[in-house]
C-alpha cells in the first residue's frame, strides 16, 4: 500500500510536471497569434530631434491632459530624466553621449518616449480581461470600461509605460499613449505629435514601408546612423520604431530580447489548457486512485 | 465523508474572548480604518506602490501566500478522502476550513487591491484566454465555491435538525424562512454525499491549476525578474511548494489552536503526517537547488546582493533547516520542536512568494524602491486578525475540531 501511494504521487506530479513543462516544443507552433499585416507605425530620427518639446504639447492638447506644473517652453524641463506617466503620455529625455558639436560642445541628443505599440504586447497577454488589445492599424488600445484595475498589465509592460492614477479611489485608470487611435483611423490622421514635428523628426506610416525608410536613409548618408533600428525586432517588433547617430544603449533604451514577452506564459498556457487535457487527466488520475483506494477501505484492509 | 467526523462546537467549552482574541480584534479594526482611507484617498493614500512597482505586499502576502498556505485544505483532502487514509480525518475538517477561509480573505484582499473594486466580476464577462490572471482567478472563483460545498455537511451537521425548534416563538415569516433553511439543508446533506466525490477531486485539480499559475504569472516579464527566480519551472515550484507547506500548515494552525482553546493536539496524527512532509519538501527543495545549478545562476546567490541574501534565506531556513530537522523522530514526536520546523517551512513559503512578488522584480527604470506602507501592512495585518477571528468564531459554533480527544488523551 505503501509502494501504491508513492506510486500515485509520482504519476501525480509526473502529470502535472508534463503539464508545466513538457510542452513548449508542441504548442509554440501553435500559438496563433500574428502580429497585425498592415500596422501603422512612427518612425523616430534621433539625429534630427532638437528637444522642442511641441510633440509633448500637441499630446497633451488632443488626449485632453491636465495643464503640465512647468509650461511645454520651459526647456529646464530636460534637466532631469522622466518618464511617461498618468498625466503626460509622451515626454522627451536629454542625453548628453559624449558627441561634440562643430564648435567643440557637447551635443545633446533627445529621446522621445512613449507607448512603443508592440506588434505581440505583453500587456495584451496578460490583461485578465482583454481590455488592452493590439489593433490592426497598430494601435495598442485599452478599453477602460472592461479594466478592473489589476495593474498586471504594468508588471508584464517590459518598457514600463503603462501608468496608474493610483489617487483616484474608485475609477483609476491605466493611462498610456493611445497612439491617437481615433485620428489614425480616419483616413490620412496622423498622431498629435507626428502632426506637430517642426522638424520632422517623426515620421508616420505603415510599419513595413518605415523599415524600408529607415534603411534608405542609412543608404543615403552613410556614416550618420549606427546600423540598427530599435523596435524592428526587440520583443517581436514594435510599432515605434527609432534611428539614431549614437548608440541606443547610451540613451536610456533598454536591451530586449527579440523573442515577444507572452511567449512562455502563452506556451505554458495553451499547453495545459487545450482541450482541457492535462486538468481531465489529472481528475481521471486522482478519480481512479480514490476508486482503488477507497474499495480496499470497504474490503476492510485500511490499515493507514 | 461527515460519517467519521467526532467533531463538535467548542461552545460552552471554551471561552471565545479570549485575550488573543481582542488583539486580533483591535488589528482587524485597525484594518479596516487604513481599508476606509483606501476607498477614500485611492491606492496612492495609503500604499507605495508607484509606478514602477505595481504590485506590492497585498499581492506577495495576502494574495500569493494566502494562496499557498490554504493548500492544506487539497492536500489534506486528497490524503484523507482520495488516498484513502481515513485515520487522518480528524484534521481534514479544520484545513478545510483554514482553506475557506484562506480564499475569502484572498478575495477581499484582491477586492482591496484591484483599482476598481465594484468591477471584479468582470473578468466572468470579458475572458481573456492567454491571461495567466484569468486562469488564476477562474480557478481561485470555483474552488472557493468547491470549498464552500465540501464544508456545507459541516454546516447542515450543526443545523439540519434543531434548527425551527429553536425559533418557535418568533413571527411566521421567521419560522417558515427557518423551515425552507431547514429543509434545504437536509436535502443537501442527503444528498451531497453521493456526489461529494466529484467535488473533492475537483478541489485537488482547481488547486493544482491555480497553484501553478501563480508561478506563472510573472513569468510574462522575464526583463524584469531577478535570475535567481526566473525559471520556466517557476510554476511547478509554486505547486510543489503549496503541496509541501499543506502539512505543516495543519501542524501550524492545529498547535496553535489547541493552545488557544486549550485542547488536546492531535500529535499522534501530525507527527505521522509530516513524514510525508519529508517527501514533499524533498521533492520542492531539489527542484528548488537544482533549478539554480542547472541554469547556473547560482553564484548569484553569493554576490552579497539583497536578491542573493534573500535566496539563501528562502533555501537555507525555509526547506534545508526544516527539512533536516524532520528527519529527526524527536522533533517529529513533540510539540515544540515540531511546531519550530512547522514554522520554518510555512515562513519559508511566504518568504518565497514575497521573493518572487517583490524582491526579485526589478523593474527597468524604477521610480523608488518599494517598502511596504505602514497603511498595507497594517490592512495586511488587519485581514490575517480577521481570519483568525472567522475561524475562532467557526470552531466557536459549529462541528469542526474533535475537543473529545483531550479526555481520550488524558
Amino acid at each position: 500500500m505503501e509502494l501504491n501511494r508513492r506510486r500515485f504521487l509520482g504519476l501525480t506530479g509526473a502529470a502535472l510536471g508534463a503539464g508545466a513543462l513538457g510542452k513548449p516544443s508542441r504548442v509554440s507552433a501553435a500559438r496563433a497569434y500574428q502580429p497585425p499585416p498592415d500596422a501603422y507605425g512612427c518612425l523616430v530620427d534621433l539625429s534630427v530631434c532638437v528637444g522642442c518639446r511641441k510633440c509633448e504639447q500637441a499630446c497633451n492638447q488632443v488626449n485632453h491632459l491636465p495643464e503640465p506644473e512647468r509650461p511645454f517652453d520651459d526647456l529646464t524641463v530636460l534637466d532631469d530624466k522622466r518618464r511617461p506617466g498618468p498625466e503626460a503620455f509622451t515626454v522627451i529625455n536629454r542625453y548628453y553621449t559624449g558627441r561634440r558639436d562643430e564648435r567643440n560642445q557637447m551635443a545633446p541628443t533627445f529621446v522621445k518616449v512613449q507607448c512603443m505599440h508592440c506588434q505581440d504586447p505583453a500587456c495584451a497577454s496578460a490583461c485578465i480581461v482583454g481590455a488592452l488589445t493590439k489593433k490592426p492599424n497598430g494601435a495598442v488600445h485599452y478599453d477602460v470600461d472592461k479594466c478592473i484595475g489589476c495593474r498586471y498589465c504594468m508588471v508584464a509592460c517590459p518598457f514600463q509605460i503603462p501608468a496608474y492614477e493610483y489617487h483616484d479611489p474608485l475609477t483609476p485608470r491605466v493611462r498610456k499613449c493611445t497612439f491617437c487611435f481615433e485620428r489614425i483611423s480616419k483616413q490620412g490622421g496622423k498622431p498629435g505629435c507626428a502632426q506637430v514635428c517642426p522638424v520632422e523628426a517623426i515620421t508616420f506610416g505603415k510599419r513595413s514601408e518605415l523599415i524600408k525608410l529607415a534603411r534608405q536613409k542609412m543608404v543615403d548618408d552613410p556614416g550618420r546612423y549606427q546600423p540598427y533600428i530599435y523596435g524592428e525586432k526587440e520583443v517581436g517588433g514594435t510599432s515605434w520604431l527609432y534611428i539614431s547617430r549614437e548608440p541606443f544603449a547610451k540613451m536610456g533604451f533598454l536591451k530586449l530580447p527579440n523573442q515577444p514577452m507572452p511567449h512562455l506564459t502563452e506556451t505554458i498556457q495553451h499547453g495545459i489548457f487545450s482541450y482541457m487535457w492535462a486538468p481531465l487527466s489529472l481528475f481521471a488520475l486522482l478519480g481512479g486512485a480514490m476508486a482503488v483506494f477507497n474499495r480496499k477501505r470497504d474490503q476492510g484492509e485500511d490499515k493507514s | 465523508m461527515s460519517a467519521h467526523s467526532h467533531a463538535a462546537p467548542l461552545q460552552g467549552k471554551a471561552r471565545f474572548w479570549s485575550p488573543g482574541a481582542l488583539v486580533m480584534a483591535a488589528l482587524a479594526i485597525t484594518g479596516l480604518l487604513f481599508v476606509v482611507g483606501r476607498y477614500i484617498g485611492g491606492l496612492g493614500a495609503v500604499t507605495h506602490l508607484s509606478q514602477s512597482h505595481p504590485w506590492g505586499l497585498w499581492i506577495g502576502v495576502d494574495v500569493a501566500s494566502g494562496v499557498a498556505l490554504a493548500a492544506g485544505g487539497f492536500t489534506t483532502a486528497a490524503l484523507a478522502h482520495i488516498f484513502g487514509r481515513h485515520a487522518y480525518e480528524p484534521v481534514v475538517r479544520p484545513a478545510l476550513l483554514t482553506a475557506l477561509l484562506g480564499y475569502v480573505f484572498v478575495s477581499l484582499a484582491l477586492l482591496v487591491d484591484i483599482g476598481r473594486s465594484w468591477a471584479i466580476w468582470k473578468p466572468m464577462i470579458f475572458w481573456n484566454p492567454n491571461s495567466v490572471l484569468f486562469e488564476v482567478a477562474m480557478c481561485v472563483m470555483i474552488y472557493t465555491a468547491v470549498l464552500h460545498v465540501e464544508f456545507l455537511p459541516v454546516v447542515a451537521e450543526r443545523f439540519a435538525h434543531g434548527f425551527k425548534a429553536s425559533l418557535a416563538n418568533r413571527s411566521w415569516p421567521v419560522v417558515a424562512l427557518a423551515e425552507a433553511a431547514e429543509g434545504l439543508l437536509a436535502f443537501l446533506n442527503r444528498n451531497l454525499g453521493k456526489v461529494m466525490w466529484v467535488f473533492i477531486i475537483a478541489g485537488v485539480v482547481l488547486s493544482c491549476m491555480h497553484q501553478s499559475g501563480l508561478g506563472s504569472l510573472l513569468l510574462v516579464a522575464p526583463t524584469k525578474m531577478h535570475a535567481l527566480w526566473y525559471t520556466p519551472i517557476l510554476p511547478l515550484l509554486f505547486l510543489t511548494s503549496a503541496i509541501a507547506v499543506g502539512f505543516p500548515m495543519v501542524v501550524f494552525e492545529n498547535t496553535l489552536v489547541s493552545a488557544s482553546f486549550d485542547l488536546a493536539d492531535e500529535m499522534g496524527i501530525l507527527s505521522r503526517m509530516v513524514r510525508i512532509t519529508i517527501l514533499l519538501l524533498g521533492v520542492y527543495g531539489a527542484l528548488k537547488i537544482g533549478d539554480v545549478i542547472a541554469r547556473g545562476v547560482w553564484p548569484l546567490i553569493f554576490d552579497g546582493s539583497v536578491q542573493g541574501r534573500s535566496f539563501a534565506v528562502e533555501v537555507l531556513f525555509g526547506i534545508v533547516i526544516p527539512w533536516a530537522m524532520l528527519l529527526f523522530p524527536k522533533v517529529r514526536n513533540h510539540r515544540t520542536p515540531l511546531f519550530i520546523a512547522a514554522c520554518m517551512v510555512v515562513g519559508g513559503v511566504v518568504v518565497n512568494r514575497m521573493n518572487v512578488f517583490l524582491v526579485a522584480f526589478q523593474p527597468p527604470y524604477p521610480v523608488q524602491s518599494y517598502f511596504p506602507s505602514v497603511g498595507e501592512l497594517a490592512i495586511t495585518a488587519g485581514f490575517i486578525a480577521a481570519l483568525m477571528l472567522a475561524y475562532r468564531f467557526t470552531v466557536y459554533f459549529l462541528p469542526v475540531l474533535s475537543p473529545a480527544g483531550k479526555e481520550a488523551n488524558s
